[in-house]
């Protein structure tokens, strides 16, 4: 489904991604994992298209198409899902109306009929439910207000709504009290189907004993310097990610 | 030098003409008003960009323009054509005025309570010249303020209410200025008088439309008289044509206890200045000014408002939006003045704009003038374009850029809209502005 070869990316000149290597299949949970700055969210907001990130070499292929010559919304659209770290808050834009745009532009993209209000209402409804989310935030303008947890949960809400074939969800789980997290993950997991992929960005192990990845990766400094299954999850947790990365010069050296 | 002379000659040429007709509108009194102010005019002469106020706004082609007398031509008007501008659904009162001439035929009112009066200003002026002694240019100063002097000495006509005590009207009296230019270029110099008496209520909307093509000018003086514990609330929705300049002051004059507010949206016009002015001058007046420009291609837009705190516990509350594209400008001057004795004085002012193109422009500035040593005045202005975190976000969610950007910028708009109470002067602004964006028709039901 989704390829990464080589993708390197700058920020204001600064080299941040430096030769990532990725690919995710239709079906899959992989997890990425990293320290602070190792540029995770760079990764997430470059294949959600981002425009103040710079690809300067290496290509990104979806569904075997070049995705980075796509718009964010033609995106969108194709299926690609991103779930913010930080939700942009946008006073006078209703949650409802904004979210019903969303849908109709990925359904008319689909070649699916519109859906109208009242369609739509009962559409959401049974989606703010599986995210445990009060009906009442439809009325708020998009995020505005909204506590931290009401901002990660709103993500897993969205990407129920538009239901897409790729999610990247950007530490969603950063910031929620345990009950929260639940919700988060049960989110997800009702949503894992054979044709949907998912990229679970974390800093954390505990989101992994809800939400069991295939894959592991460890992003060090722009590289992916270590993948493995779930177990690597666990072994990070107790060796910190110094390990990960050690262990991949050790190994470099030894060659 | 020889310049100006001409240009006051046009004017003087106009005045002359009324001055000499037989039977003058308003009587006496209103002779001796309009001889002071055209005096006061030709000591004046239109401003420059040298004088403190019109520091941004270049008035030269108005001053240079040869401008005609208006003649009454709403024979020619079909009320077809206004229809669209006259709320049809509504139940206001409406009065119209085609080219600064009262038309009673397009023109309606049903069940007035007692007392009240909306009509012709001339009308009034010719039966009881006293109104003119009492109140005519007694709050819009004309001294020092070029446009107010003209308007002063040559209106002709306009709208006239009069609400007396303890009476509520419920249904808005509207209104209605049409300007049809022709081959040469016309001048159209309304008047209004409204006059609120004790704990009465009333809500004037006037709208400013042009029809067809040609350079005209609309030179207009609105004074609103809001008596104790009076509610006055005052729309000017500015629709004129992109060769029309429009010129405007709106004068609000408080007393104890009143309420007031005025909303000036401005849509139309080439040149356009808003002169917005509020007297608070009784204990504890409320009294809030919301404004929307949204100027496009050239047009230039200054709203120049000032707020006088006279008497103590007195809250204002300004709030004016741009959003200008293109290469729009846009001028807001916010000048807050607190007397000595105005204390407990709560005064709020903001000015937000929004440039959507890399040429529009804005000058902001308050002018806070404080003489009292206790009160609360706050300002604050902004010049910002469309928030790039917000937009893709929305585009990360599959809405196009058109969409992302109309829906931004409606959002922006949202607050003022949403201040304007009655419905259907709101969703006319609403659809107004709609239609102004790009895929705006997809945004329908979004309030
Ligand atoms: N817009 C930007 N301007 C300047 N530097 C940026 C920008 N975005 C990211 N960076 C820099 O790029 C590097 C990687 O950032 P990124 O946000 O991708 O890291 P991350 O792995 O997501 O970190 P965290 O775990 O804190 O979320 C950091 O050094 C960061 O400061
Ligand atoms: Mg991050």
């Amino acid at each position: 489904m989704l390829q990464i070869r080589n993708l390197h990316v700058n920020v204001q000149g600064h080299e941040i991604l430096k030769g990532l290597d990725l690919t995710i299949n239709a079906g899959e949970m992989h997890s990425l994992m990293g320290p602070n700055g190792s540029g995770k969210s760079t990764l997430a907001q470059v294949l959600a298209g981002r425009d103040t990130y710079e690809v300067t070499e290496g290509e990104v292929l979806f569904e075997g198409r070049n995705l980075l010559e796509l718009e964010p919304d033609e995106r969108a659209c194709a299926g690609v899902f991103m779930a913010f770290q930080y939700p942009v808050e946008i006073p006078g834009v209703g949650t409802a109306y904004f979210l019903r745009a969303a849908v109709n532009a990925v359904r008319k993209h689909r070649g699916e009929e519109e859906l109208d209000a009242v369609d739509f209402l009962g559409f959401v409804k049974e989606k703010m439910r599986l995210v445990d989310m009060d009906e009442q935030l439809l009325k708020r303008s998009v995020n505005e207000g909204f506590s931290g947890g009401e901002k990660k949960r709103g993500e897993i809400f969205q990407m129920a709504v538009l239901e897409p074939k790729l999610a990247i969800l950007d530490e969603t789980d950063s910031g929620l009290d345990i009950d929260a997290l639940k919700i988060v993950a049960d989110g997800v997991n009702s949503m894992r189907r054979t044709d949907r992929a998912f990229l679970v960005i974390t800093h954390y192990q505990r989101l992994l004993n809800y939400i069991v990845p295939d894959f592991v990766h460890v992003l060090v400094d722009g590289r992916i310097v270590k993948s493995g299954g779930k177990e690597l999850a666990m072994e990070l947790e107790e060796k910190g990610y110094g390990w990960a990365d050690q262990s991949i010069r050790h190994a470099a050296a030894a060659s | 030098m020889v310049e100006l002379v001409q240009e006051k000659d046009i004017y003087r040429s106009a005045f002359a003409r009324l001055e000499a007709e037989s039977n003058p509108v308003g009587g006496s009194a209103l002779i001796a008003l309009r001889t002071q102010a055209m005096a006061r005019f030709a000591e004046l002469g239109f401003p420059t960009l040298r004088h403190e106020d019109w520091r941004y706004t270049n008035v030269a082609r108005i001053a240079k323009t040869e401008f005609r007398s208006a003649v009454d031509c709403s024979v020619d008007l079909d009320e077809r054509a206004i229809v669209a501008e006259t709320f049809p659904e509504a139940q206001f009162h409406r009065l119209v005025f085609v080219n600064g001439f009262f038309a009673r035929d397009l023109s309606s009112q049903h069940g007035l309570p007692k007392g009240v009066q909306v009509g012709s200003l001339a009308e009034t002026l010719d039966d009881d010249p006293s109104w003119v002694e009492r109140h005519l240019a007694r709050y819009a100063s004309y001294q020092d303020h070029a446009f107010t002097a003209l308007n002063t000495a040559l209106m002709e006509d306009g709208a006239f209410v009069y609400v007396p005590k303890g009476v509520i009207v419920e249904q808005p009296i509207h209104l209605l200025y049409v300007t049809m230019p022709g081959v040469e270029p016309i001048v159209v110099h309304p008047r209004n008088l409204i006059i609120a008496d004790e704990a009465s209520q009333v809500t004037i909307i006037e709208s400013y439309v042009g029809l067809g093509e040609g350079v005209y000018f609309t030179n207009t003086v609105t004074e609103i008289s809001v008596g104790e514990g009076a509610v006055v609330d005052h729309y000017k929705v500015q629709r004129e044509t992109t060769q029309a300049y429009h010129v405007g002051t709106t004068q609000l004059y408080q007393r104890r206890s009143s309420t007031a507010s005025s909303h000036i949206i401005s849509i139309g016009g080439d040149i356009v200045r808003n002169d917005i002015n509020a007297v608070l001058d009784g204990e504890g007046c409320d009294c809030t000014l919301n404004g929307l420009y949204v100027p496009a291609g050239k047009q230039h837009v200054d709203n120049h408002l000032r707020v006088e705190h006279r008497k103590p516990h007195g809250n204002s509350r300004e709030h004016f939006k741009g959003i200008l594209d293109d290469s729009a400008r846009g001028v807001f001057t916010g000048r807050i003045i607190v007397h000595k004795d105005a204390q407990k004085t709560d005064a709020k002012q903001t000015n937000r704009n929004l440039l959507l193109s890399d040429n529009a422009s804005v000058d902001t500035k308050p002018q806070l003038e404080i003489f009292a040593n206790d009160v609360k005045c706050t300002h604050g202005a902004t010049i910002g374009q469309l928030d790039k975190d917000a937009m893709f976000y929305l585009r990360a969610r599959g809405i196009s850029a058109d969409a992302a950007r109309s829906l931004l910028v409606f959002a922006f708009a949202g607050e003022s809209i949403a201040k304007i109470k009655p419905q259907p002067v709101r969703a006319q602004v609403q659809q107004i502005l709609l239609e102004r964006l790009p895929q705006g028709d997809q945004l329908q039901g979004l309030s």
